[in-house]
């Protein structure tokens, strides 16, 4: 398995990475950890004339808790968030997850600039900032904007980045309340059969928020409001778990691949959902 | 002068059989200093990499090389048409068919070898795979073996006589075009006459799903020839070496003395490394045409996708008894896949391998079995993982069929079992389908086993975990897997196993050094059993020298005397037996130097440990050290001088190993995720040579039948695409998926065996799988399930509930 | 290719020149070009650890980084580990509880667990088989392996106590 032939550009800072892309468009990809591209390039099922490593681009990784805001840059790994006490105090629901994607050399590498923005519905960060309600950064030639990650993904490796545009940061405002990542699998190294992301409030045996996204089970991650809705005002008893799942499997459109067939997955969305439940609900 | 040491501690220095010798290879590897085929670098070394067709059934309509071989660095594209005037487009294989080395006007599988790119590093050689333009015409796809024995499309034209006229193949007639061959065994109409007459008759179809050997290092080769000299060295990742010379020269017409075949350190082998694969044709003949050395190493995808798979036998069983459960009668028909050619790495007279031990630990007066193979638009293998010839296939199929016949009958499965063993007093055993077991005992160790496990108590949990099930106070089930299987391995005797003609004896040549060290060299090759370690110690207790004092050495067939090759666990019975042979000959002219030096008459002096005292007057000796020196200096009379031997031996009998395998698991209902949370694995393999590695042989048979039972295999689409060709959906699991084991052991040696060892490597994996998968099966007995098929991932799990009406 | 780019890599300490093309993959950097050919290729896609070396203080995954990629970094492989008059305890290890088989997984995996221990000098069983869940093994059915790296922790433990 070897890749073809690129050009290579390590740019210092976001100008020179920017300049490249504007460049030569949709002939260019940026490369952040690489565990998804490099492996996609090997098998010659992306072509990359451009390649545009991201690694001395100044800014762009690190942590920061300001008040109630989270701000992670793009390049900072999901090793770096497992490790960060800060964070895992934060937000825990992040290490959680992220002791779930891949293995442990993956995760010195991968990172969440680009779990979040290559737009493979495999990956467990979209969903997780769905869940989070949080913002991407992205920059441009004409500046710098922000996207709801719950308006980010439009199809399979089809996002709402422009293609001269770079993803540079993932904020979020620090979750309260339980939290619970689910994943099923079939091994470590493996993309979810079915994940759900749940965070949720409660004020006296009264579930006051609730936010849920699924990953893996549609073309794209999949915030289900309804799921969340149907938690709110209620105190998590059976009938509403079950109109949470209910609603959650009207949002999500899984195919058939050697995970099962799509009923199987739809079943297993609705048992992982419910278990992600009842653990935030306990941390609560 | 030091203390005498006593018998026990001179046995002990020896390091000999039965002790816990750390493994001599270890310190290369885990120094990162092994020395596997990629890690061979020659000069002027060119990288071959192959065209490979992405349709699984299709017509060549042509193939154009022009803007490949305009790349620079590319120095040759090879087609059949190039190889066609040397007789190298074709190669045989070793089951009697004949296999395209590069696509001859069609190919038959997908990711066949259409043309092979010669270049100057690997990079350039892939590039230039891209720029090859090959027009294909597709063809319809088979991929069912039932349905292709009804098909019209014709697979392999190539087979086919003068109008539409279906000549016999190499085992006998052919019913349609797209089959391979019947093989029949034992007593048909007597069998269907005792299940006719039957209290009870369980009924199944057992399917052994297709999947891979899959050794973390993939096959490959270096070929290097010497023009000047006219030799042909041949690096690879070879199970087999001297039999790979033998077939490169006859399929090359290079003369045999001109070939050095050499299988350096091999990262696994599995049985996907038995065979010959085209890329070591087209190595061989890109060497030849370039006069440079040319690598050819597989990547994961072409290894999982082309390179020897195993198992995809469908097999309907039927299985008769009493009312009380004493077994009258085993009928089994086997539909096998074979793929576009049948490659099978099977002894010549075994189409279907042992599957005739089909009858297992059992007791079944009257049994018979027939194999239909068939060609499909599937890869080419049918190699022996991790197993003697197909008995992995045979072990689950008869544990399978115990655990039906279980249930036909409301009877517990390990009491079944027992009753129906054969006997440790009926050994030697002559089965109904033609073996002749050669000792057991089989209620030992199952009574063992079952008492370490608290079996009773585990049926009692699991009867209540039903209960809590059904009152709604667990999603969990909990599996009880059983398992007595009886392998046959070591072959084997020459008068009825051979490959492409070649006996299957195997061999080791000794010379002992004048100060008392030796090298040893056999006709195996360890893929990391170990070997150089483990024969070492058979030799230390042979000979009476350290097994620290003895270099074993195998590989190369410039050095090492002929012999068959390391798989189906016959390294230790049949060249472990010549070793111990080629050390009693060592030993017997040891003797005679001994009573030489002592002045006393041969057979008044006898061995011990490590030197020959004179009978009745042990201190009166001349150590095996001492001896080594006289043979090189003294002059005795009538004697040549010095040390060395040579055994060619040739097996009386396979080996029986069996063992008793208890798993125990739970299952999610809901999400069909399996946890297991004891598996108890007791072996016999007769003489335990070194248990430190017999241990490790387990964990690794072990893990290896967990993946097999749990998720591994190789998955096509319809259209004959393979759906798992990378190790993410490829199971391999990781540590994090496998349990601790425990494991046990009795101690039955083999009669006939020069030691009584009867080899173990693939124990594990044979009992391996069915208790792993009547672990699964298990759980769902009392929801009246009777068999469901591997493997057992988590969504067949879940629709196996399903189908029960498990999820409300 | 005309694109070569100059790289300098410090690997086991000495440092390394050279031109090559960016595409080219560490692994065959290390193996073909330096002939460190002890980690190894196993599967390509990120999945068997074969490969695994350690790169700026990371264990990684050498089949998936580009040489570009690596150029300043500074690697370790298991020819850096221990050599043969002083052996890493962990070598010691594995030879001692039989942690291998056929040596193909055992440079990857001495390399990750080496990187394991650092971060976690006291592993219980379970953080050595989740730490050790990107390294197949064929062979050994990871017992012995766990066994081995448990063994080198406690003697690396009783070493360090033993200095103060």
């Amino acid at each position: 398995m070897i890749p073809a032939a690129f050009e290579y550009y390590r740019p210092k800072d976001l100008e020179g990475a920017l300049s490249v892309l504007e460049e030569h468009g949709d002939d260019a990809r940026v490369l952040a950890g690489g565990h998804s591209l490099i492996p996609m390039m090997k098998l010659r099922m992306a072509e990359v004339p451009h390649l545009i490593d991201l690694q001395d681009v100044d800014g762009l990784s690190g942590i920061s808790i300001e008040g109630n805001t989270i701000r992670i840059g793009a390049m900072t790994t999901q090793h770096d968030i497992i490790n960060d006490v800060q964070l895992a105090s934060a937000a825990p629901i992040m290490r959680e997850a992220s002791l779930q994607i891949a293995d442990p050399q993956v995760r010195y590498m991968g990172t969440v600039g680009g779990n979040v923005a290559n737009g493979d519905p495999g990956n467990d960060m979209p969903g997780l900032m769905q869940c989070l309600d949080a913002t991407f950064t992205l920059v441009g030639p004409e500046g710098e904007r922000e996207v709801a990650a719950r308006d980010f993904y439009e199809a399979a490796y089809m996002t709402d980045r422009e293609d001269d545009e770079i993803l540079t940061a993932v904020s979020f405002e620090a979750p309260s309340g339980g939290y619970a990542y689910e994943k099923q699998k079939r091994k470590i190294g493996d993309y979810a059969t079915a994940a759900a992301a749940v965070l949720l409030t409660k004020e006296g045996g009264t579930c006051t928020a609730a936010s849920i996204a699924m990953t893996n089970l549609s073309d794209t991650p999949v915030h289900s409001d309804a799921a969340g809705a149907a938690l709110v005002g209620t105190s998590l008893d059976d009938a509403a778990v079950k109109a949470a799942v209910d609603a959650m499997l009207g949002d999500i459109d899984p195919t058939q691949d050697n995970r099962g067939p799509i009923e199987f997955k739809r079943h297993a969305a609705a048992v992982i959902l419910r278990r992600a439940i009842e653990n935030a609900w306990a941390r609560a | 002068m030091n203390k005498e040491l006593t018998r026990e501690e001179r046995a002990d220095a020896l390091g000999g059989m039965g002790c816990k010798r750390k493994r001599v290879e270890d310190a290369r590897f885990t120094q990162g200093k092994g020395n596997y085929v990629d890690d061979i670098k020659l000069p002027g070394m060119l990288h071959g990499d192959f065209v490979r067709s992405p349709y699984a059934h299709a017509r060549i309509v042509s193939i154009n090389a022009e803007a490949a071989l305009a790349l620079d660095g590319v120095i040759a594209v090879l087609t059949a048409e190039d190889l066609a005037p040397l007789g190298l487009h074709w190669m045989p294989t070793l089951a009697g068919d004949k296999q395209m080395v590069l696509a001859d006007g069609k190919v038959l599988f997908q990711g066949q070898e259409v043309a092979f790119v010669v270049a100057k590093d690997r990079y350039i050689a892939a590039d230039a795979v891209e720029l090859v333009e090959v027009e294909y015409e597709e063809l319809p796809v088979l991929t069912d073996p039932h349905a292709a024995l009804e098909s019209d499309v014709v697979l392999r034209e190539d087979l086919m006589g003068e109008g539409g006229s279906i000549p016999d193949g190499a085992h006998g007639p052919r019913k349609h075009p797209n089959h391979i061959f019947t093989w029949e065994v034992g007593e048909k109409d007597a069998t269907e006459q005792v299940m006719g007459e039957a209290d009870v008759v369980a009924e199944e179809m057992v399917y052994y799903h297709r999947t891979h050997p899959c050794p973390l290092e993939t096959c490959g080769c270096v070929a290097s020839m010497d023009k000047v000299n006219g030799k042909l060295t041949l690096h690879g990742t070879f199970q087999a070496p001297h039999a790979i010379r033998t077939v490169v020269s006859l399929i090359s017409g290079i003369e045999e003395h001109n070939i050095r075949v050499i299988s350096p350190d091999i990262g696994g082998g599995f049985g996907n490394k038995v065979g010959a694969y085209p890329g070591y044709v087209c190595s061989v003949v890109a060497s030849i045409v370039t006069g440079v050395p040319v690598k050819w190493v597989e990547d994961r995808m072409e290894n999982l996708m082309t390179t020897a798979f195993a198992r995809d036998y469908w097999m309907r069983g039927k299985i008769s008894a009493t009312k009380e459960g004493k077994i009258t009668g085993l009928w089994c028909h086997t539909t096998a896949d074979h793929g576009g050619f049948d490659a099978c790495a099977d002894p010549t007279k075994f189409p279907a391998g042992f599957m005739n031990i089909c009858t297992g630990s059992y007791d079944i007066p009257t049994a018979y079995l027939a194999v239909d193979g068939v060609y499909t638009n599937k890869a080419p293998g049918g190699v022996s993982y991790r197993c003697s010839f197909r008995v992995t296939e045979a072990a689950y199929f008869i544990e399978r069929m115990i655990e039906v016949l279980a249930i036909e009958l409301n009877m517990d499965a390990a009491e079944l079992r027992r009753i129906n063993f054969i006997k440790k007093e009926q050994f030697p055993y002559q089965s109904a389908l033609g073996w002749e077991y050669d000792s057991g005992d089989y209620h030992t160790a199952w009574d063992k086993a079952l008492k370490a496990v608290d079996y009773e108590g585990l049926r009692a949990e699991q009867a209540q975990r039903v209960e809590d099930f059904k009152a709604g106070k667990t999603r969990k089930l909990m599996g009880i897997g059983l398992t007595h299987f009886t392998e046959i391995v070591g072959a084997g005797p020459v008068k009825n196993c051979d490959i492409l003609g070649l006996g299957m004896f195997d061999s080791c040549e000794i010379r002992i050094h004048p100060t008392g060290s030796a090298i040893a060299r056999l006709g195996t090759i360890s893929q990391g059993q170990g070997h150089a370690t483990t024969f070492a110690q058979i030799l230390a207790t042979e000979i009476g020298l350290p097994a620290d004092s003895i270099t074993i050495e195998e590989g190369d067939t410039d050095t090492a005397p002929y012999g068959l090759g390391t798989y189906g666990s016959r390294s230790t019975p049949v060249a472990g037996a010549a070793t111990a042979m080629a050390g009693r000959k060592i030993r017997a002219k040891a003797q005679m130097i001994a009573a030489y030096l002592l002045e006393v008459h041969d057979d008044d002096v006898e061995f011990d440990v490590d030197r020959f005292v004179v009978k009745g007057a042990p201190e009166k000796f001349k150590t095996m050290k001492e001896i080594a020196f006289a043979a090189y200096n003294q002059a005795i009379p009538g004697i040549e001088p010095g040390l060395e031997a040579v055994s060619y031996y040739d097996p009386p009998n396979m080996t029986y190993p069996f063992g008793a395998y208890v798993c125990v698991m739970d299952i999610d209902v809901d999400t069909g995720v399996t946890d297991i949370r004891r598996f108890y694995a007791l072996d016999d393999c007769g003489t335990r040579i070194n248990p430190m590695i017999i241990e490790g042989q387990v964990h690794g048979g072990l893990t290896e039948a967990l993946a097999v039972a749990l998720g591994q295999e190789i998955a096509y689409d319809e259209m004959g695409n393979v759906k798992t060709g990378t190790l993410m959906d490829f199971f391999l699991p990781t540590a994090w998926e496998v349990p601790n084991y425990e494991t046990d052991h009795t101690v039955t040696p083999s009669p006939h065996h020069p030691i009584g060892a009867k080899g173990v490597g693939e124990s594990p994996h044979v009992g391996g799988v069915p208790c792993f998968s009547n672990a699964v099966n298990d759980a769902f007995r009392a929801f009246g399930l009777r068999h469901t098929h591997m493997p057992h991932d988590h969504w067949r799990i879940w629709k196996t509930a399903n189908e029960l009406g498990l999820h409300g | 290719m005309s694109n070569k780019k100059h790289i300098t890599l410090t690997v086991n300490g000495e440092e390394q020149e050279f031109l090559a093309e960016p595409r080219e993959l560490l692994i065959h950097t290390l193996r073909e070009r330096l002939r460190k050919t002890g980690p190894h290729i196993g599967c390509e896609t990120s999945h068997c650890g074969a490969c695994t070396v350690t790169m700026n203080g990371k264990s990684v995954k050498s089949c998936t980084v580009f040489v570009a990629q690596a150029d300043g970094a500074e690697i370790t492989t298991i020819e850096g580990l221990g050599n043969p008059d002083s052996l890493h305890v962990l070598q010691e290890a594995f030879k001692e509880h039989h942690g291998l088989q056929c040596g193909f997984c055992t440079p990857g995996m001495i390399t990750r667990a080496s990187k394991l221990l650092e971060e976690n000098p006291n592993p219980t069983e379970e953080e050595v088989r989740f730490g050790m869940a990107g390294n197949l093994c064929r062979c050994t059915g990871y017992q012995n392996i766990v066994k081995s790296i448990l063994a080198a922790a406690a003697e690396m433990n009783s070493a360090k106590e033993a200095a103060q």
